[in-house]
């Protein structure tokens, strides 16, 4: 594919490690908010308060990733002057805003044990909140030019979802009894499960762009994301329910995982950014089908 | 306060009658006080800037051909922000830091920006670069001299240019010109002509800088078919709320079966 | 062709793309694909070294199928003139003319002349007949004396054997299409294709013109490769015609403007000579030598009467000669190269370098410093401390252990100058353009402007020596020094000095405004007679900016060219003999019947009627008949063959460079035998050439050139952070060929080498440099830029350390566009171990050499 000295046509992002780590503690927020409602209503408390912690608990690291990969913390008011539906940031920075300020309303008057109409209101809002949350990262990727993120915008913010759900569910595992953690064990197993199938339809479906996934640091990530989330959840769904320290494992392996998966995704992107075969193919391609002419 | 009667200005920079002077890569550096970014020899041809970034907003490509029984051809492109009509870089600023002027150009607020970073990845251009000194971390990028234009002068690079391969007008005009250029070159024989970037119905709505080149966009470091990412924006929150009720779904069913 | 336009002079170059942008043919002839050679509709390479055989062939071609303006040629060249019969030509002599003395190694010229007349130079070489100089001022003020008013002997119908044109015909005879092709290394195809061109768009309809600097004029045979071009457009009638010329593109800011009023060392304002010690006793003889008795140089002595009054005022009067018995005298060639050898042996002791560089932008820059440290003291003007002010503590000598700071004697002053936009001025550009410029800010702290810094410098010389009975100081004591003042630092105004330059009637006070107003009895004043007029009726013209848009083409009325305004020179050939146009289409100046007239200033006589036949004995303009355009010269023509003013040759012939792997396909007489060398110099030495034993060890071409991100020697760029990035490193350009060949890797660096030193260089393999076949044999070129030193933003060897001095007889001008060099992969020793390397590689070379030491025709070796 000829192109400038091989130089990239796009720029890779310019994102540090917070973001794939705020990836990962967003969806986990999301989803945990979600799985504490869930549990609520079904009357599981136990399940229902640690899902809580763990959400508000990712709900407030998260801001502070964001803030310091913008490197002057003092600019991060800057994403709430106005609110603009076409950046996904902004809403996503609205979301983060909402989620993050119910759920740690809500798990502090849960501490404090006061203001209960209070609380469930501010639960209610973070469990709506959440799943946006868990998913609008996967388009906020999605919305560049990066060609793997961008052709992968279908699956994306599943994957993301996916990908959240599971981590909230795993969480949950290590902290609750088995006997209680059925709901978040199965979660985790099934969201597993769909996570690994929708990269994999994802992967087919990029065509030659899905192999950055098999290559170099994505490649990596990707296949720890597998063999961490994929044998904590087999570890979730064989021992998890009788054993404490296996569903503490295997928790915690789930949520390694899709730290990892997130990494990948992310890793993904950069690797297909800086080979400008995965820009110029899928558009010369496009091209050449549409019989126009470049330009 | 601003008005937004003002024509909509570009450039059209021609590639056929570049010489590659870089002219233009001083004049802009000079006139936005852009600081020196690095002195690497790249032994790519004569070009030692590689590529558009924060602290170069006008950058020179030389392309160095040798084509059977044709002979030699030295290509020069003179690369700018194509201050794209759906610009993917403004869509997602979370800040509105990207705004776009009353002239129709695409320009970052430096106040504003908090360097998110988010617009890098979106341009398909790559155009835009965070600037990484100490205490900046903001992006920045072509300005089509927004300060120039207020004061009614044109921009620094246009104005530097010896050939006039870059011409800086209404688009509407510059449109025309380029329509008539190109029929020229074609008249002539010039093989491989082409505009590009001026077509409104292309996946970025057509730039606002846009160009006439000698050989396909790639060739120069160029997408052959851009499309603003946002174009797909409704389709992804369409695929964001399909995901976030999968993930309540998905909730709900786990609740199923019990507590053990 | 020998010009890469496009990067050294764009802006000039718009208006190149703007014509091929209407249908203008643009050919570009270069050793190296260049960005002009992209730009232009045809690139032909060639071989650095030999446009002399691509030129001449040009001729031939014209010659061998009848394609000469045969009018233009008939009526405005000196074709029909005939040639004594003394005159032998390098056909006959195998690569030498007639009058060869190989002790002296000079042409004896007298063999040259017109059949039948005593010829002497003008403005140039003028003392010629009046003894031996071996000086010639070469920017532009040739031309030559008809030692009597005669018209030559000539052939109407060019049949005589001994008439110009039948001389030039058999003198190129020879340079056929196939010679030109295994010469230059090009193919028949493409140098048809050129002939044709030019052909195709030469005549009445159309005019053709050659760009040319100094990848035409830094070689020994400089001044004969324009000579060539000359011939060309005589031929096709490309001189004095809108469109037309030979272009000479200059170099600095206002380079024409220092020849102008010059910076030379044999010539005075407006192409006056200089005295010499050992030709000009008294006035009369340096009179009587210097004004052409016919042409326009017969005005000489009231351009220099008034230049004297200019400078001395009522001191210079006709009872003491206008003060000629005192005025300074050159007594050698005093050039460049020859201070560098004084300084090198101690005679010259100080030096003042203002506005260069030569320890960087001079050739064999080794040899430069070296002979900088030899100084007592030296004194440096520029805006930045460049590599001639710290040689003492920075240069490679120092690094190589050739010099210690502590042992230099050289007391060194760095005076900080003034740019151009700290002071007022003009610049004198490529067309003869005065172009006013105004002082934009006050200059920083110390630095000063050049016009301050010498005005205050007499100012104070003057105050010291005033009351001097010393007669050396006479003249200074006599000089006109006074200037108004302005501002805290006590600016000259340029404007008085423009107002100076213009000159004035002295009684009163009045501005000149030609130099036909001007006499030579004292009663006028003027600084420099081809600019008088610009600050006529006290205007500065030069200042005036009218855009072009509302003017007529030509716009007369964007600021002022010399001589009187006049946009093109010898335009009175852009009509026939008989004053007619030559066609509409080209249609510039014109008799109407009473007087010249058309788009620019007539370059004639305004009421000369094109039938006009000077009177026997005529003098001066008035020998000039009414259809001979060229008034400059002493017969009013354009000379296709000079019998006199040229040191070299009164014919172009094609030699090698003086350092080439290649022996001459056309003589015996390999090299021009006229260069100046320094044989034997130990700081000058030379690769053994073409097949000599040795000359293997430098079998390649090497020529050194510009980078439009670059300016020269480098004081002005590489102290620019922005030029820096665009081009941050020496670089070297070789073809993918050589680079197999010699294991070069792009992007790796290489050791380039000649007997002088070696310098390295980053690899920059490109298609644009192609190995060519010269005499059977593949050749490699080399090219490297040559602005790079020790200091500064960004640093590298210097080119001009490769170099040799080996020079151009009529100009002195050295060869950097063309030597031998060998090349290897990696970067170059450093230290001593760079001496050692270099030296044994040359001694090597010599020792093989001296096997079979090689002798031309035209030299008796000196061991
Ligand atoms: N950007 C920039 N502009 C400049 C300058 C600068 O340093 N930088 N310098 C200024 C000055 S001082 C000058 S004098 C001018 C010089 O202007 P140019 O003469 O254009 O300068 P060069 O690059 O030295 O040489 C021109 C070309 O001559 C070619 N050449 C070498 N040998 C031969 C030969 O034997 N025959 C032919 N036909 N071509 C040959 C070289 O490959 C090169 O491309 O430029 C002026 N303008
Ligand atoms: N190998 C090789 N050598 C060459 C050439 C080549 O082609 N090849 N080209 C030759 C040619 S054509 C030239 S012209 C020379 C150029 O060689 P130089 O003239 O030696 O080099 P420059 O760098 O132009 O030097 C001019 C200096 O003047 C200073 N300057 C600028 N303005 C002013 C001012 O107003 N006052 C004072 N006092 N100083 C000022 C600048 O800072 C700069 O240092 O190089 C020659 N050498
Ligand atoms: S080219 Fe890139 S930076 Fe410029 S307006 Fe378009 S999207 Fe924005
Ligand atoms: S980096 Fe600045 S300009 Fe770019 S998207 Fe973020 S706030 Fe907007
Ligand atoms: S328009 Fe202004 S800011 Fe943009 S490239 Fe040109 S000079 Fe630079
Ligand atoms: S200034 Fe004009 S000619 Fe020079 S490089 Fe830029 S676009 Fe090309
Ligand atoms: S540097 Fe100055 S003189 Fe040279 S081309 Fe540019 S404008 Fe003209
Ligand atoms: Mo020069």
């Amino acid at each position: 594919m000829s192109s400038y000295y091989g130089r990239p046509v796009i720029k890779e992002p310019v994102w540090t490690w917070q973001i794939p780590t705020y990836f990962f503690t967003g969806g986990l927020a999301g989803a945990s908010s979600v799985l504490s409602l869930g549990a609520k209503l079904a009357g599981n408390e136990r399940l229902s308060k640690s899902a809580l912690y763990v959400g508000a608990a990712a709900d407030a690291v998260s801001p502070m990733l964001l803030i310091a990969d913008l490197g002057r913390p003092e600019r991060f008011h800057h994403m709430l002057r106005v609110a603009k539906a076409t950046s996904p940031m902004n809403v996503g920075a609205w979301i983060l805003l909402v989620s993050g300020g119910a759920s740690s309303t809500a798990a502090a008057l849960e501490l404090l044990g006061r203001l209960k109409p209070v609380k469930l209101l501010a639960e209610t809002v973070a469990a709506l909140a959440g799943p946006p949350l868990a998913t609008y990262t996967g388009v906020l990727v999605a919305d560049t030019a990066i060609p793997v993120w961008h052709e992968g915008r279908h699956e994306l913010p599943w994957i993301f979802g996916a990908s959240a759900a599971a981590s909230a569910g795993a969480a949950a595992c290590m902290f609750v009894p088995p006997a209680e953690a059925g709901p978040a064990r199965r979660l985790a197993v099934g969201a597993v499960a769909a996570e690994g199938a929708l990269m994999q339809g994802m992967e087919l479906r990029l065509g030659t762009t899905g192999e950055v996934y098999r290559r170099g640091a994505a490649g990596k990530l990707a296949l720890a994301a597998k063999a961490l989330a994929g044998g904590g959840a087999a570890l979730l769904a064989t021992r998890g329910g009788k054993s404490r320290r296996s569903a503490a494992l295997g928790g915690a392996m789930v949520c390694a995982g899709e730290l990892c998966l997130r990494w990948s995704v992310f890793r993904a992107g950069f690797q297909s950014a800086r080979d400008p075969k995965y820009t110029i193919g899928p558009q010369r391609a496009r091209v050449e089908r549409a019989g126009r002419s470049a330009g | 306060m601003t008005t937004y009667e003002q024509e909509r200005v570009g450039f059209f920079t021609d590639t056929s009658v570049c010489i590659g002077c870089k002219a233009c890569e001083v004049a802009c550096k000079e006139w936005n006080l852009i600081p020196q970014d690095g002195t690497t020899w790249t032994g790519e041809s004569y070009d030692n800037t590689s590529e558009l970034n924060a602290n170069t907003w006008r950058h020179v490509a030389f392309v160095e051909q040798e084509r059977n029984g044709d002979g030699l051809r030295w290509l020069m492109e003179s690369d700018v922000c194509k201050h794209c009509t759906h610009a993917a870089c403004l869509d997602v600023c979370p800040t509105g830091a990207l705004f776009r002027t009353e002239f129709g150009t695409v320009v970052v607020q430096q106040d504003i920006c908090n360097g998110c970073g988010y617009c890098v990845p979106a341009c398909p251009f790559g155009v835009l670069g965070k600037r990484e000194e100490p205490k900046d971390g903001r992006v920045w990028k072509c300005t089509l001299c927004y300060d120039r234009l207020k004061g009614g002068h044109e921009p620094a690079c246009a104005k530097a240019c010896p050939t006039n391969s870059i011409q800086f007008g209404p688009l509407d005009e510059l449109r025309v010109r380029a329509d008539a250029r190109l029929a020229k070159l074609e008249r002539d024989g010039v093989e491989g002509a082409r505009l590009y970037g001026r077509d409104p119905d292309d996946g970025v709505g057509g730039f606002g800088a846009f160009f006439l080149l000698l050989d396909e966009p790639e060739v120069y470091g160029l997408p052959p078919d851009p499309v603003v990412s946002t174009r797909h924006l409704p389709q992804m929150y369409r695929s964001l709320a399909a995901a976030a009720a999968g993930i309540v779904v998905g909730i709900a069913a786990a609740f199923v079966g019990g507590r053990s | 062709m020998g010009s890469n336009m496009a990067e050294n002079h764009p802006v000039g170059f718009q208006w190149v793309m703007e014509a091929r942008e209407r249908g203008a043919e643009v050919i570009h002839i270069d050793p190296r694909f260049t960005r002009t050679s992209a730009m232009a509709t045809k690139w032909v390479g060639i071989r650095a070294g030999s446009d002399i055989a691509f030129l001449g062939g040009i001729v031939n071609y014209i010659l061998q199928n009848d394609l000469w303006f045969e009018e233009y040629v008939r009526h405005y060249t000196n074709a029909p003139v005939i040639i004594e019969d003394t005159f032998a030509d390098t056909e006959e002599l195998d690569g030498l003319f007639s009058g060869w003395d190989p002790e002296e190694c000079t042409y004896d010229t007298t063999t040259w002349k017109y059949e039948g007349m005593e010829l002497h130079g003008a403005a140039g070489n003028r003392e010629e007949g009046f003894g031996p100089t071996g000086h010639q001022a070469g920017h532009g003020g040739a031309g030559g004396g008809l030692r009597h008013g005669e018209p030559p002997s000539e052939d109407p119908e060019l049949s005589h054997p001994r008439c110009v044109f039948q001389i030039l015909k058999r003198h190129y005879q020879r340079y056929t299409p196939e010679l030109v092709a295994e010469t230059c290394g090009c193919s028949v195809d493409d140098f048809v294709f050129v002939c044709e061109a030019l052909v195709r768009n030469s005549g009445r309809e159309r005019t053709s013109a050659f760009c040319y600097a100094v990848g035409w004029t830094q070689h020994t045979v400089g001044v004969q490769y324009i000579r060539t071009a000359a011939i060309i457009q005589q031929l096709l009638g490309n001189i004095g015609r809108p469109g037309g010329g030979i272009l000479a593109l200059r170099g600095h800011a206002s380079i024409q403007g220092s020849t102008d009023i010059p910076t030379l060392f044999d010539i005075l304002p407006g192409y006056l000579s200089m005295p010499h010690t050992k030709t000009y006793g008294d006035f009369d003889r340096f009179m009587e030598a210097n004004i052409s008795p016919t042409g326009w140089w017969g005005h000489f002595k009231a351009y220099w009467v008034s230049l004297m009054k200019a400078y001395f005022g009522e001191h210079a009067n006709e009872d003491n000669d206008w003060l000629f018995r005192t005025f300074p005298r050159i007594d050698d060639d005093n050039s460049t190269y020859w201070t560098l050898e004084q300084m090198l042996e101690g005679t010259v002791k100080g030096y003042i370098v203002a506005g260069e560089n030569p320890a960087v932008g001079n050739a064999n820059g080794k040899a430069h410093r070296l002979a900088l440290a030899k100084l007592d003291w030296l004194v440096v003007r520029d805006l930045v401390e460049i590599e001639t002010a710290s040689f003492w503590y920075d240069s490679p000598e120092i690094e190589s252990g050739e010099l210690s700071t502590t042992s230099i004697p050289t007391e060194v002053f760095f005076l900080p100058a003034a740019s151009h936009v700290e002071k007022d001025g003009s610049f004198t550009n490529t067309q003869r353009l005065l172009q006013w410029h105004w002082q934009a800010v006050e200059p920083r702290e110390d630095c000063r402007s050049e016009l301050w810094f010498y005005f205050h410098r007499g100012r104070r010389i003057k105050e010291k020596l005033a009351g001097s009975k010393d007669e050396r100081d006479a003249l200074i004591e006599a000089l006109q020094w006074s200037y108004p003042t302005h501002s805290p630092i006590q600016e000259p105004d340029a404007e008085a000095v423009l107002a100076e330059i213009n000159g004035s009637v002295l009684e009163s006070g009045a501005f000149l405004s030609s130099y036909k107003e001007l006499k030579d009895d004292g009663s006028t004043a003027c600084g420099c007679w081809i600019y008088c007029g610009v600050y006529a009726d006290g205007v500065n013209n030069a200042a005036r900016k009218k855009p072009r848009w509302e003017q007529n083409a030509t716009a007369p009325e964007w600021a002022w060219a010399w001589p009187a305004n006049r946009r093109i020179i010898y335009n009175r050939a852009s009509a026939d003999p008989d004053g007619r146009p030559w066609s509409e289409r080209k249609k510039y100046v014109w008799w109407n019947g009473r007087r010249w007239t058309g788009d620019d200033v007539p370059d004639f006589d305004e009421t000369k009627a094109p039938d006009y036949v000077p009177r026997r004995g005529a003098r001066a303009e008035e020998a000039i008949a009414g259809s001979h355009p060229f008034i400059m010269q002493p017969d009013g023509r354009a000379w296709l063959y000079v019998p006199q003013g040229l040191e070299d040759a009164p014919l172009p012939a094609h030699y090698e460079p003086h350092e080439s792997p290649f022996d001459n396909i056309l003589y015996a007489q390999r090299a021009s035998p006229r260069r100046q060398r320094h044989a034997g110099a130990a700081w000058d030495p030379y690769n053994p050439v073409a097949d000599e034993p040795g000359s293997d060890l430098y079998p390649h071409v090497l020529t050194t050139y510009r980078l439009t991100e670059h300016h020269t020697a480098g004081g002005m760029t590489r102290s620019v952070p922005y030029l820096n990035e665009l081009q941050p490193e020496l670089f070297c350009e070789v073809s993918p060929e050589l680079a197999r060949e010699a294991r070069l890797e792009h992007g790796g660096w290489a050791t380039i080498y000649t007997s002088r030193s070696a310098i390295e260089a980053r690899v920059l393999v490109t298609r644009r440099v192609k190995p060519l076949v010269v005499g059977g044999r593949t050749t490699h070129q080399i090219g490297v830029p040559y602005h790079w030193g020790t200091r500064l933003l960004s640093t590298g060897d210097s080119a001009n350390d490769l170099m040799h001095a080996a020079l151009d007889p009529n100009v002195h001008i050295m060869e950097t566009k063309a030597v031998t060099c060998g090349i290897r992969p990696g970067r170059r020793p450093q230290g001593k171990a760079l001496v050692d390397f270099v030296a044994e590689i040359r001694d090597q070379a010599q020792s093989q050499q001296a096997q079979e030491p090689r002798t031309e025709p035209g030299e008796v070796r000196r061991t």
